[in-house]
């Protein structure tokens, strides 16, 4: 039954404490629009995506207003691109690119993702072509997101594909280095992409989905952190089962939302990702949880224990208030995007090998970072290399996305505005890896790998 | 289908004759209204029945949005399911 309590905490927690669903995305596959014919496979491409998604923006809508809860964003999520752009060996990619662009731009939605690749293994048709026009894709649309898969537990790392992504991050960089390099925030490089993603830049439809179906990204760092204000002694179990509560409640409102719009568009509902990811907006910062659970500052000694605990809690408070959970489903640490990162980072005491550590600990990797506009593309790999290392030995997902600030060096900001943030340029090590980058080859699979 | 309008802000005359006013408009029956006045703080909560609506919810929504911003006052109007789906297992 109702209660007072209950109805004013939920109406704090939307005005006060910055509660939203992040996204509902939609994922659309577009297995049936391969055509030899580039120019017909991407009118395929745009009509099945118009047609599926057309209402997306407006149901969003519907539901805020019904359960005066804001959805941030409305995104499409589609089948990897490479594998549409196998059969037509001879065109440049960027067409499908364009094409998902303008489907984009009819339906209205915020971000669309799939112009990906999945090369943990290996390059097949299709792939390298795709891999090498990421850059001009990145650069000729506004809403496109892309991603490349480099490595898994079960296949090991594809080093070929970690040199080459060296060069199309910083490529990338440097064609859209009149607007602040934006080309690189939508691209992200994977060990162990998962396929229901709903979070940007690297959502893509994955081939074991079905036809179309609907996800849910709810968020949430304001209502953990203020929740946790209310217990300045308690102890870490204590305030484990505080944030357990909290997540769950997060999360029942997510599973509500997306059984809604599963309804409402008739389609399938696939997963709730339980992450909390932050926004740069104040009071809804992943790093402020941890500075309330007793940090000075985020990235000091302690950091990575107490991402530990939250990242864990999170999943058992959110695991039980869902039907299906997915994606990704942890807490998110892109440092752009968290005021309390931002800060942490130019007072220098989150470096960047502390955020390796705490990649390790929590879900995806090291996020909207800004490095030196002079890093070599080798450099880039080499990061690449470690976080895929740490994702493939611990069976997790991992990611890549940073963003080297062209004519920028330490002391300099990059501002992406909007969800995206801005980012101080962090500095890397200098000594290089090029020697092993260049071996090329492939880290093989894991013990971790043999499991049958 | 029921919804939940509460009331939040500063006291003046009227505020439930304006709320319910609207509410009759849209043919929205009230079921339960629970108000507490603290110092000159004025919270209600509403529980309404929206199943005879005559109009579109988003619309009541907004006018009940409308009508807070004209009295000074946070009025928000959100269907029930919110509440049982966040508090109850």
């Amino acid at each position: 039954m109702l209660n007072v309590y209950n109805i004013l905490e939920t109406i704090r927690m939307i005005q006060d404490e910055c509660l939203d669903i992040r996204t509902i995305t939609m994922g659309i596959s577009l297995l049936d629009c391969i055509d030899t014919d580039i120019d017909k496979a991407c009118d395929k491409v745009y009509n099945k995506i118009v047609s599926r998604a057309q209402n997306l923006v407006a149901v969003g809508q519907q539901i805020e207003k019904e359960y005066g809860i804001p959805i941030i964003n409305k995104r499409i999520s589609v089948t990897p691109i490479a594998m549409l752009a196998a059969a037509c060996p001879n065109d440049n990619p960027v067409k499908f690119a364009k094409a998902l662009q303008k489907a984009a731009d009819t339906c209205g939605v915020n971000f669309i993702g799939g112009y990906s690749a999945l090369v943990h293994k290996g390059f097949s048709a299709g792939d390298m072509a795709l891999i090498k026009s990421i850059p001009e894709a990145l650069d000729v649309t506004q809403n496109l997101c892309s991603s490349v898969n480099i490595g898994s537990t079960k296949s090991g790392i594809n080093m070929d594909a970690v040199k080459l992504m060296g060069q199309i991050v910083k490529e990338a960089a440097e064609r859209t280095a009149d607007r602040d390099c934006i080309g690189p925030a939508k691209l992200v490089v994977f060990c162990n992409a998962v396929e229901d993603n709903p979070f940007m830049a690297g959502a893509f439809h994955g081939v074991g989905e079905p036809d179309c179906e609907i996800h849910v990204g709810v968020s949430g760092p304001g209502v953990v952190r203020a929740a946790l204000t209310k217990y300045p002694d308690a102890s870490i179990n204590e305030i484990a089962d505080v944030i357990k509560k909290t997540a769950f409640k997060i999360t029942r409102m997510g599973q509500l939302v997306g059984a809604r719009a599963s309804e409402l568009l008739g389609v399938p509902f696939g997963i709730v990702d339980l992450s909390l990811a932050p926004t740069p907006a104040i009071g809804d910062s992943v790093a402020h949880i941890l500075e309330e659970m007793g940090l000075e500052m985020c990235g000091t000694h302690g950091t990575t224990a107490c991402l530990a605990m939250l990242n864990d809690a999170v999943k058992k408070g959110g695991v039980m208030a869902s039907s299906t959970v997915g994606g990704l489903s942890g807490a998110f640490i892109p440092v752009s995007e968290d005021a309390g990162m931002i800060d942490a980072a130019v007072a220098g005491v989150l470096s960047l090998e502390k955020l390796e550590a705490m990649t390790a600990v929590c879900s995806v990797g090291l996020d909207m970072i800004v490095v030196p506009g002079d890093i070599p593309p080798e450099t880039i790999s080499a990061i690449i290399a470690d976080e895929a290392a740490i994702g493939m030995v611990n069976s997790k997902t991992t990611a890549v996305r940073l963003i080297p600030a062209i004519g920028k060096k330490e002391g300099d900001t990059l501002e992406f505005g909007g969800l995206l943030g801005s980012g101080p340029v962090m500095p890397v090590r200098e000594k290089s890896p090029a020697k092993f980058i260049n071996r090329g080859g492939r880290i093989p699979a894991p013990m971790q790998s043999l499991k049958n | 289908m029921r919804a939940v309008v509460t009331v939040i802000g500063k006291d003046t005359v009227g505020i439930l004759h304006k709320v319910s006013g609207i509410c009759a408009e849209f043919n929205v029956n009230v079921i339960e209204v629970t108000q507490s006045v603290l110092q000159d703080m004025f919270a209600m909560i509403m529980l309404v029945d929206i199943t005879a609506i005559n109009g579109d919810f988003a619309e009541l929504v907004d006018r009940m949005e409308n009508l807070g911003k004209e009295l000074g006052l946070s009025i928000h109007t959100m269907h029930e399911d919110i509440f049982n789906s966040m508090h109850t297992i």
